[in-house]
């Protein structure tokens, strides 16, 4: 990945019908990124995406790809392809007329597409599917047209619309690592939509986490996960404890009735603020040598870890979720124990 | 499912009574004469009959008539459809209640009116002379606006023709196009193609199913009307279809007339299966 800003958001806003879908988005995207888009429905990472695309037109902002301004140049003009949500697959034309339509229209030699779509189907492993009809094909097998017809046309940068939404779990794991590795193998800017936040760590370079149209934090998926900047990231990636609590002096913070050590400071004196805690951050120990004691209200086995709800008995009754490959027994009373890292404070009033 | 197969006789019953058993008699009609002694003899007389200049020009005549209003309707019916399929949501409605609100008139009503407009002195050409008196009262100046006078003419027939089946051409199309899943279009336009290359290769094939439903219930009424013809044709205005009841209601010759059901029918049978050869290639969203 190198630093050159390929395309660059700059206070996009659109409406449908007066109502805001996007609030003044911002937002940069360097070459042979992996950026992904990740949010609830309806928070209006789609409709980034289908302005980036040229579906839609922003009503205020500025949209510029490798510097020059491209807010009304029609889709077929721009260099960047799309795989859609539902592939879009033509339904008169077999795999390799599909694959082959944007070569087409820009009317290379036949011999070149045909070398062309021969490569891509290669890459997707779809070799000897290219007479078939698209309805023939598995949702996954679609799913891999899709995207060879869109790669086959080299863009800049590749949009994707939640590709991945209608395939089933293991196979949606097989194309993740797959598109990760065309993605580096290839070396275009991809610029991934999706509500799936493991999808998006796995993925992304960076993440753009939005909420109600607006972006609320771009970062590395590490970035996101560790360090989340609100309450309403916190919560999204990943499950969270976000506990009230109150920041007495700098790395000093009191939640559920007891003082903890933090690594955060630069609050007011005795500020209000939410307290986000990792369920896997909370250990189980003896009740003798916790910081806290809790009562373990019920204990769900996940597979790799049990997942434990644990009433705090010495504060606001405050139930914490609590992951741990140790189990505790239900009705057991047991101490936890948090290290100061672990601890994440955010201002009061970011939850979007 | 299968306990409610019975819900299907009375359907299967009616449909015998009502149209295996009168197309069965139509057959026996046509390939059956009553001999001097009055028995009942099989005979291909009445198929022969047909094979004659004046039969075969009226036959020919028909499907000619026929082809020209099926054109005229997909020449002017596709762009319509097209429109109306669009995103415009407001005018959308009252754009397709205006091409359906004819056929909530009767048909018969429809077409005499069209008599009335089109006559040596009928509404048209009034309009157009009260127009030239006008000029001339207040205006002082001659004015000389053309007569219509079509009316008794193929063109009234084929005027008649697209004017009745035209909402049959619209609308199976109007239903394909709009069902048209917009993410297709989207899609073509993301891998460059332009409006034109879009409609080409995109919208026009994935249309083709409409437009051979449309091609076929505008051809099959068009081609056996006798209505119409008689109406805007004149009463010496021959199709196949006023051929055919002539026979049965003034010359009597049931016989000649269901042969003449019969060729049509197969005439039918033929164009459509020559249709659904090419629709095999676009499946779904037809009507057939």
């Amino acid at each position: 990945m190198n630093n050159e800003i390929i395309l660059r958001l700059v206070n996009i806003s659109k409406a449908f019908d007066g109502t805001k879908a996007l609030d003044n988005i911002n937002l940069y995207i360097r070459r042979n990124e992996f950026v992904t888009l990740l949010g609830p429905s309806g928070c209006g990472k789609t409709t980034t995406l289908r302005i980036i695309g040229g579906f839609e037109e922003a009503d205020e902002g500025d949209l510029l790809f490798e510097g020059q301004r491209i807010n009304d140049l029609p889709a077929y003009k721009r260099k960047v392809n799309t795989v859609f949500q539902r592939y879009a697959l033509f339904p008169h034309m077999n795999v390799f007329e599909n694959i082959a339509f944007g070569l087409k229209i820009k009317k290379m030699d036949k011999r070149v597409i045909e070398e062309k779509v021969n490569n891509m189907l290669r890459l997707v492993n779809l070799e000897g599917f290219s007479k078939r009809s698209v309805d023939s094909l598995s949702g996954g097998q679609q799913q891999r047209v899709a995207i060879a017809r869109a790669l086959v046309n080299e863009p800049e940068v590749l949009l994707l619309d939640e590709p991945l939404g209608a395939l089933d779990l293991k196979l949606r794991k097989e194309m993740q690592l797959e598109l990760k590795k065309i993605q580096k193998s290839l070396g275009i800017t991809f610029i991934y939509v999706t509500h799936d936040q493991e999808e998006a760590l796995t993925m992304s370079d960076t993440i753009v986490v939005m909420n109600n149209g607006r972006i609320q934090q771009i970062g590395t998926p590490q970035d996101i996960y560790n360090e989340p900047k609100n309450a309403f990231v916190a919560d999204f990636i990943g499950e969270s404890n976000i506990i009230d609590g109150t920041m007495n002096e700098d790395y000093k913070v009191t939640f559920l009735g007891r003082q903890f050590d933090c690594v955060d400071k630069g609050f007011m004196p005795n500020e209000p603020v939410d307290v986000v805690v990792r369920p896997e951050d909370i250990k189980v120990r003896p009740q003798s040598e916790g910081m806290l004691v809790g009562k373990v209200i019920s204990v769900t086995f996940k597979g790799v870890h049990y997942e434990m709800k644990i009433e705090g008995l010495n504060g606001a009754g405050y139930v914490l979720t609590v992951h741990s490959t140790l189990m505790a027994e239900e009705g057991s009373v047991v101490g936890l124990s948090i290290d100061p890292f672990d601890i994440h404070i955010m201002k009061k009033g970011l939850k979007a | 499912m299968k306990q409610y197969r019975w819900l299907a006789y009375p359907y299967a019953v009616w449909m015998i009574i009502f149209i295996v058993v009168p197309l069965m008699l139509v057959l026996f009609f046509s390939v059956t004469a009553k001999a001097p002694d009055g028995s009942i003899v099989l005979t291909l007389e009445n198929f022969k009959k047909f094979w004659e200049p004046m039969y075969i020009n009226v036959l020919i005549r028909s499907v000619l008539l026929a082809v020209y209003s099926t054109v005229i309707c997909l020449v002017l019916g596709y762009p319509l459809a097209l429109i109306l399929a669009g995103r415009d949501f407001k005018r959308k409605n009252i754009l397709v209640m205006l091409a359906v609100i004819p056929m909530w008139m009767n048909f018969l009503l429809r077409t005499y009116s069209w008599m009335t407009l089109l006559e040596k002195n009928g509404t048209i050409n009034a309009f157009f002379g009260t127009l030239e008196r006008l000029a001339a009262t207040y205006l002082n100046m001659e004015l000389t606006l053309p007569r219509v006078n079509i009316l008794y003419t193929e063109t009234a027939v084929i005027l008649g023709m697209v004017y009745n089946f035209l909402p049959f051409m619209i609308l199976p199309i109007y239903s394909v196009v709009s069902k048209l899943d917009r993410s297709l279009i989207e899609a073509a336009q993301d891998l460059g193609g332009n409006n034109l290359v879009v409609f080409k290769r995109v919208i026009f094939p994935l249309s083709l199913p409409g437009v051979l439903s449309g091609i076929t219930m505008v051809f099959m009424p068009a081609v056996t009307t006798f209505v119409i013809s008689r109406l805007l044709g004149g009463a010496q205005f021959m199709l196949i279809g006023n051929l055919i009841e002539r026979q049965f209601l003034f010359s009597n010759d049931w016989g000649f007339g269901s042969a003449l059901s019969i060729i049509m029918l197969l005439l039918i049978l033929l164009s459509m299966g020559f249709m659904s050869r090419y629709e095999k290639e676009n499946s779904g969203g037809g009507l057939w």
